[in-house]
């Protein structure tokens, strides 16, 4: 099968809407596909990956710790918008330590999560040939 | 030019159920080809036969049938997301059967499958157009 390369942006919070969750569940089924993916965090979205979340009170489910599970899937491309966490008052070092093995590097672990300005996502969004959106 | 389109809101409430069928009609009426419509989200309740608009208004779901999507073997490729539909009440003969449920909703012109066919379309088409939020 054709390779190409995926994008799905995430610009929603965890909980409030069902997107966040969903993304990521799309992510996971399509990474049976064996297709270039990446995933893009950018405006609220960016919540998705910080680190500590709990969401005993409200009756979902804290699905954030399935992110550590996508360097497994060979998804290791995390884009998070500078801009954004900025904008949140976050910093890096807020966010989930994501990391995965490197095959070609003796199986080093790597960071999965870059963070880029808004003007670089743009750069890597038109490189892309799908780009879900949620 | 083969178009994938993907449908994220319900009819009525949101204009992209609207927009996303007149833009696979003006695509087919000038030679393009609609290989698959996936409904997702809220947009799985554009699937429902039980649908009855008010006599003056446009029949979404009517709509979305007359365009006559189908694979070469005559199946409907106007897909809706499985999870997305049982958990909306949106069901076909076989999962109200299996999940013993009297009666069923979907639409002859739709058939339920996964989000595979979603990843799918997007490979095997030249464009995946999103409508929706």
């Amino acid at each position: 099968m054709a390779t190409k390369k995926f994008m799905y942006l995430n610009r929603r919070s965890s909980f409030g809407t069902v997107y966040a969750i969903e993304s990521l569940e799309v992510v996971l089924i399509a990474a049976a596909f064996e297709q270039d993916v990446s995933l893009a965090f950018m405006d609220d979205g960016v919540y998705q990956i910080v680190e500590g979340q709990n969401s005993d009170g409200i009756g979902m489910k804290n699905f954030s710790k399935t992110f550590h599970a996508l360097g497994d899937y060979d998804i290791n491309k995390l884009y998070v918008s500078k801009e954004s966490l900025e904008e949140r008052g976050l910093t890096e070092s807020d966010l989930m330590p994501l990391v995965y093995e490197d095959e070609d590097d003796d199986w080093a672990e790597k960071p999965s999560i870059k963070i880029v300005t808004n003007d670089e996502l743009t750069a890597i969004m038109s490189e892309q040939d799908v780009c879900l959106s949620f | 030019m083969k178009f994938a389109i993907q449908v994220n809101e319900g009819p009525y409430q949101h204009q992209a159920s609207d927009t996303a069928f007149q833009f696979a009609k003006a695509a087919i009426e000038n030679g393009h080809e609609i290989m698959r419509v996936f409904f997702y989200h809220d947009g799985v309740n554009n699937a429902s036969r039980f649908t009855l608009p008010p006599q003056d208004d446009r029949h979404v779901v009517n709509n979305w049938a007359s365009l006559n999507i189908k694979d070469a073997d005559g199946e409907p490729e106007l897909v809706v997301c499985i999870a997305a539909a049982l958990r909306r009440g949106m069901l076909d003969e076989s999962e109200a059967t299996k999940n013993s449920i009297e009666g069923n909703n979907l639409h002859p012109a739709f058939r339920i499958s996964g989000l595979g066919q979603l990843i799918e379309a997007g490979i095997q088409s030249d464009r995946l157009v999103v409508f929706g939020d």
